[in-house]
């Protein structure tokens, strides 16, 4: 059915209709609506049985979803921020215990400086704790990817997180449609556990293994999102079967075919960089995209096949890896059959800054002229950095920096975008 | 693609103005996208929303920068945000106030637009008429959907019907009727003058 609502909405809705049975969340912007319109479907009991756990903290939500999904229940939480990094601990265990729990990632900017508008270093932050994180284009995917992750969580006992843009995504009302429960409850039985703590088969879950086998275990976490390289497709197949649209999967295309210059990307950016490589492929630039769905197990053989034909490829990415450059680049460096010098990276959007066709376009240009840096920051502001060094230079005790640069800038409020 | 950009302050709805609008255009069988500004959500605060209306998918994400029109819900914003930035030539204004844009000032500037797209609307009393309280929104649909055409009245009243319980949605509806029929007239008079 379609309908024209909210990203969260949506998100809430299609979490409802995979029939979750345990429920905890701690508020966080931009996650709060998604989790209170499960509230609400819940308290209205429309969403039943499932209990909905009000919690202390973001720890607290993800060691009850953990308890959940270790007592045999379908168990769902959302996050963002410094949410996600204060259930860090807990997140990789959830991984290491293979419990398959669905959380949802609203992306959102770390602070310091505090910041609660939208860029990816919440979920990158957390590439190597063991989950497979899936990134969502729009408002219908997000919704989708939600379905299909508690179809992979429970296939492979692993859990999944879905990342969607803060604010971008989650607070845009486009149309989406949204399925019944017929077809999702095709797509997804009812689930069982491969571990569970039931009273009458005790076991116990969360051995203390040492160093003659910790390895091993480590090996197998590994091989099963290797493994879910394979079973990721495959269930974006059967969801496009049974509910009649393609979502997920590893990788989305975009003109891939003659393209010299290849942009890749995770999230909602994808669109704008779309928009941007029609304009400049009327111009006659051969230029495609490579969207990335499944940031984590990392796609290595889709990417180097994607990138084939590429002469050069524009990683542009919401994430920093400081001291370093990209974070999203470095993993493409890794999957093209080219020169590592043919791979640049553009950061852009960092803390919510607006990603402009006019910036992309400005950017897109200098690549295929060659006369791109190979670490780029978009629209960065040179003069307002230059004041703060130049402070810097002449005092000692030349203060806070964001408060500095913020009176550099004075009032901000008749800014649009 | 059509691009509608709301101005207004913290707590007077410019967000919920914006998602009425997509949903008024999705009811009519169009695309519609809208998102606010994501800046502070102070009270009082200036507030920006934007809503995209066409007839594909709507891919683009970035601020609407040149809007084809342009709903500002306070006119106190005048003086202190660029609310007419990026606007084209073509562009629609509809200003909440019961004054005129000479007596906002504004007279030179909106001759460098066209007449019969500007237009001013006392939102706030048709809002405190009906609803009783000095929420705007609604009204200044009505008024949207009468300079512009993009939306229907009747498109209006069936999302504020869906976002608002019964009682109220009548009497936002009774208070957008009034803005459409203020600013037909007002149109209408501005063309024979």
């Amino acid at each position: 059915m379609l309908k024209q609502i909210e990203g969260s909405a949506a998100v809430a809705e299609a979490v409802a209709l995979c029939r979750p049975e345990v429920i905890c969340a701690y508020p966080i912007s931009p996650q709060t609506h998604i989790v209170e319109g499960l509230g609400r479907l819940v308290d209205g009991g429309k969403l039943t049985p499932c209990e909905f756990i009000n919690v202390e903290s973001e720890f607290a939500a993800m060691s009850v979803a953990i308890g959940a999904s270790a007592a045999g229940a379908r168990a769902y939480t959302a996050t963002a921020s410094q949410g996600l990094l204060f259930m860090a601990e807990a997140v990789f265990n959830a991984a290491g215990l293979g419990l398959p729990i669905v959380m949802t990632v609203a992306n959102r900017a770390i602070g310091a400086p505090i910041n609660i508008w939208n860029d990816h270093t919440d979920a990158l932050s957390q590439r190597d704790c063991g989950w497979i994180q899936l990134f969502a284009e729009d408002n219908q995917e997000a919704l989708d990817l939600h379905i299909q992750a508690f179809r992979l969580a429970e296939e492979l006992s692993l859990p999944v997180m879905v990342c969607m843009d803060g604010f971008i995504l989650t607070h845009a009302y486009e149309r989406v449609d949204m399925p019944t429960q017929e077809q999702v409850d095709a797509y997804l039985p009812p689930y069982e556990p491969r571990q569970v703590l039931d009273p009458a088969e005790p076991v116990s879950i969360g051995a203390m293994v040492g160093p003659e086998a910790f390895m091993e275990v480590r090996f197998l976490a590994h091989a099963k999102q290797r493994q879910a390289l394979d079973l990721i497709p495959a269930w974006a197949s059967e969801f496009k079967r049974v509910f009649g649209r393609a979502s997920g999967g590893l990788t989305h295309t975009y003109h891939l075919d003659d393209a010299e210059t290849v942009v890749v990307a995770l999230g909602s950016v994808l669109g704008t960089i779309k928009d941007t490589v029609d304009e400049m492929r009327e111009q006659g630039v051969k230029i495609g995209v490579l969207g990335i769905t499944c940031f984590r197990p990392w796609p290595t053989a889709a990417v180097r096949e994607a990138l084939s034909g590429a002469k050069r490829v524009l990683v542009l990415e919401k994430s920093l890896a400081v001291g370093l450059g990209g974070i999203v680049s470095n993993n493409v460096s890794a999957s093209y059959h080219g020169s590592a010098d043919d791979v640049y990276t553009v950061i852009a959007g960092l803390g919510g800054r607006s990603i402009t066709r006019g910036s992309l376009h400005r950017i897109f240009a200098a690549a295929t002229e060659g006369s791109l840096e190979p670490v780029t920051f978009l629209d960065l502001d040179h003069s307002l950095v230059d004041r703060v060094l130049a402070r810097e230079r002449e005092h000692r005790r030349s203060g806070p920096i964001a408060e500095g640069i913020l009176r550099d800038l004075g009032v901000v409020a008749a800014k649009i975008g | 693609m059509f691009q509608i950009r709301i101005h207004g302050r913290g707590g007077q709805g410019v967000v919920t103005a914006a998602e009425l609008l997509s949903v008024a255009a999705f009811r009519e069988g169009r695309h519609a996208q809208a998102f606010p500004s994501f800046g502070s959500e102070r009270t009082g605060a200036p507030v920006v929303a934007f809503c995209r209306i066409d007839t594909h998918p709507i891919r683009l994400r970035e601020p609407i920068l040149e809007p084809d029109a342009l709903i500002i819900q306070d006119p106190t914003l005048l003086h202190q945000v660029d609310v007419f930035g990026g606007l084209r030539k073509d562009g629609y204004i509809l200003i909440n106030t019961s004054r005129s844009f000479e007596d906002l000032g504004l007279g030179e500037f909106a001759a460098g637009f066209r007449a019969e797209r500007l237009c001013t609307v006392p939102a706030t009393e048709f809002a405190l008429k009906h609803i009783g309280r000095p929420l705007p929104n609604a009204a200044l649909l009505g008024g949207f959907a009468a300079i512009s055409g993009q939306i229907s009245l009747e498109s209006v009243g069936a999302a504020v019907r869906e976002k608002f319980p019964a009682k109220v949605a009548e009497a936002n509806i009774a208070a957008a009727a009034e803005a459409f029929a203020f600013v037909t007239q007002a149109l209408r008079e501005a063309a024979h003058a």
